[in-house]
């Protein structure tokens, strides 16, 4: 079973948002989505200071099995990527929601953050997927 | 629910992650299909193959048959054991299937066939079959596990009956053996040494685990596809399939023409195809960029025309993309995938990518 961390947001689509502290959200792709695509090779994560929008195709993971687009899940401006993941992809299988995150938002409404699923809704949402 | 082998539930157990393949449920990984692709390249893994069709051949004929029967030609096989692989042909050149025949005797041969394409070739083998009175004999009672890897045929020796341990080490390529309870071939689908085993259905989670504890590490569906990629084997219904023959497949070196009086099913055709030259080829494709190949991208070949990828994928052992793809006859050396809405420069290569653990072309 895949592991869903209570204290994070959820779009239906697998990825992960966390609020930090500062206002700004992480995101990054849950731990369901990176069992479903195996082992990571590629990731292309925004260049900072792009602006996306709530449901754009933000960043592009790929697997040994197939490639999928990352949904920001809120519209703002990138304010960071994560650099590790240029030559080590693997971390988002290791740790996808943590040492595995792929771009941090600076939202321009927090109402969207607060829109996504919780973990309980995801968990079903999972659960209504797999049967 | 598809279909299951005996070691279904030996592979849920430890941890694998199921697909369909073929109407058959099997694991595609047990974790990380990297990790498993380099365990075949630098040691020794295993494959659950059972679900991949076993059929027995016999009868008087039974040579005569084959001869008729298959694009290559069986008349090469005169050790008793040799393995030969072969296309299966419709009449208008399409292949059914693609498969290895061991020679046995004058009077038995053995064949494996997809799993994929079981129902399709026992029928079509069954029909020809009829006109020479050769009896085809599914065996549904065997199992079948691939150790492959350099440390493959130690590790297998070293958990198989004494008795026969010494026989299966003098096993040349491309051989295989009847050794009463086991059946063991040289043979796999890696690009690396090792056997292929054949057991009666019941004694294959007690194999499984006598290897698993020889450290021969379990792999699934997903690294026997990146293996047989950078291997330059062919997939049946990626590569090939009824709508392709041989010689657009890659699979030209498999046809035996000579000698000429051999009248095998669909070598009309493909001599029609052979004498009109512009077809179409299927060559091996090495990423210059990070971008991945999958099936089905479009290839554009300058001044030339398109073409298509049949298989791709990430290689890990090149650690770049590789894959095939269908191209007019006159494609040169270079050509562009569109890869996600962009173009992606490719060079096109000779397969093996990858062979006995080394690098086999330039990067």
């Amino acid at each position: 079973m895949s592991n869903v961390p209570a204290d994070l947001r959820f779009l239906k689509s697998h990825e992960w948002a966390r609020l930090e502290a500062d206002g700004t959200i992480t995101v990054g792709i849950s731990d369901h989505a990176q069992q479903a695509l195996g082992d990571l090779v590629f990731v292309e994560a925004p260049e900072p200071g792009r602006h996306v929008n709530a449901g754009e195709a933000a960043a592009v993971v790929e697997s040994v099995k197939a490639a999928s687009d990352v949904f920001s899940p809120v519209s703002g401006e990138v304010v960071a990527s994560n650099a590790d993941l240029g030559g080590q992809p693997e971390l988002i299988n290791q740790d996808p929601y943590g040492a595995g995150w792929i771009m941090r938002v600076r939202p321009d409404d927090k109402a969207q953050f607060a829109s996504m699923l919780d973990a309980k809704a995801y968990a079903a949402a999972l659960a209504a997927e797999t049967h | 629910m598809g279909l299951r082998t005996p070691l279904f539930d030996t592979h849920v157990a430890a941890g694998a992650r199921t697909v369909d393949f073929g109407g058959w449920d099997m694991p595609v990984n047990y974790g990380s299909q990297i990790e498993e692709h380099h365990a075949v390249r630098r040691a020794a893994g295993m494959f659950d193959v059972s679900h991949m069709c076993v059929v027995d051949l016999r009868g008087d004929r039974v040579r005569e048959f084959l001869r008729r029967l298959l694009a290559n030609d069986v008349a090469k096989l005169t050790q008793p054991g040799k393995a030969l692989y072969s296309c299966m042909l419709r009449d208008h050149g399409g292949v059914i299937d693609d498969l290895i025949v061991y020679y046995m005797d004058d009077h038995w041969y053995r064949m494996v066939v997809n799993a994929g394409t079981r129902d399709k070739d026992l029928e079509w083998l069954r029909e020809v079959a009829a006109g020479y009175g050769v009896a085809v004999e599914p065996r549904t009672d065997l199992a079948m596990i691939a150790v492959q890897g350099p440390d493959a045929r130690q590790k297998a020796a070293s958990v198989i009956d004494p008795a026969i341990a010494q026989r299966a080490l003098e096993i040349e390529p491309f051989f295989g053996i009847d050794a009463g309870s086991l059946f063991i071939a040289r043979t796999g689908y890696t690009g690396e040494d090792g056997f292929e085993i054949m057991l009666h259905a019941d004694q294959a989670v007690a194999m499984w685990q006598k290897l698993r504890e020889a450290g021969v590490a379990p792999c699934g569906l997903g690294a026997r596809d990146t293996l047989r990629l950078e291997a330059g084997m062919n997939l049946y219904g990626n590569d090939m399939d009824e709508t392709t023959s041989p010689l657009e497949s890659g699979l030209g070196w498999t046809v035996a023409w000579e000698p000429q009086d051999r009248d095998f099913i669909g070598r009309g055709a493909l001599a029609a195809q052979k004498a009109s030259g512009d077809t179409r080829k299927l060559v091996g494709l090495l990423v210059e960029g990070r971008a991945v190949l999958r099936s089905h991208q479009k290839v554009m070949v300058p001044a030339v025309g398109e073409g298509e990828i049949t298989s791709g994928t990430f290689s890990p052992t090149l650690q770049r993309s590789i894959g095939f793809a269908r191209v007019p006859a006159k494609t040169g050396d270079r050509c562009e995938v569109e890869i996600r809405g962009r173009l992606v420069a490719a060079r096109v290569v000779r397969p093996p990518f990858v062979r006995n653990g080394k690098v086999a072309i330039a990067l």
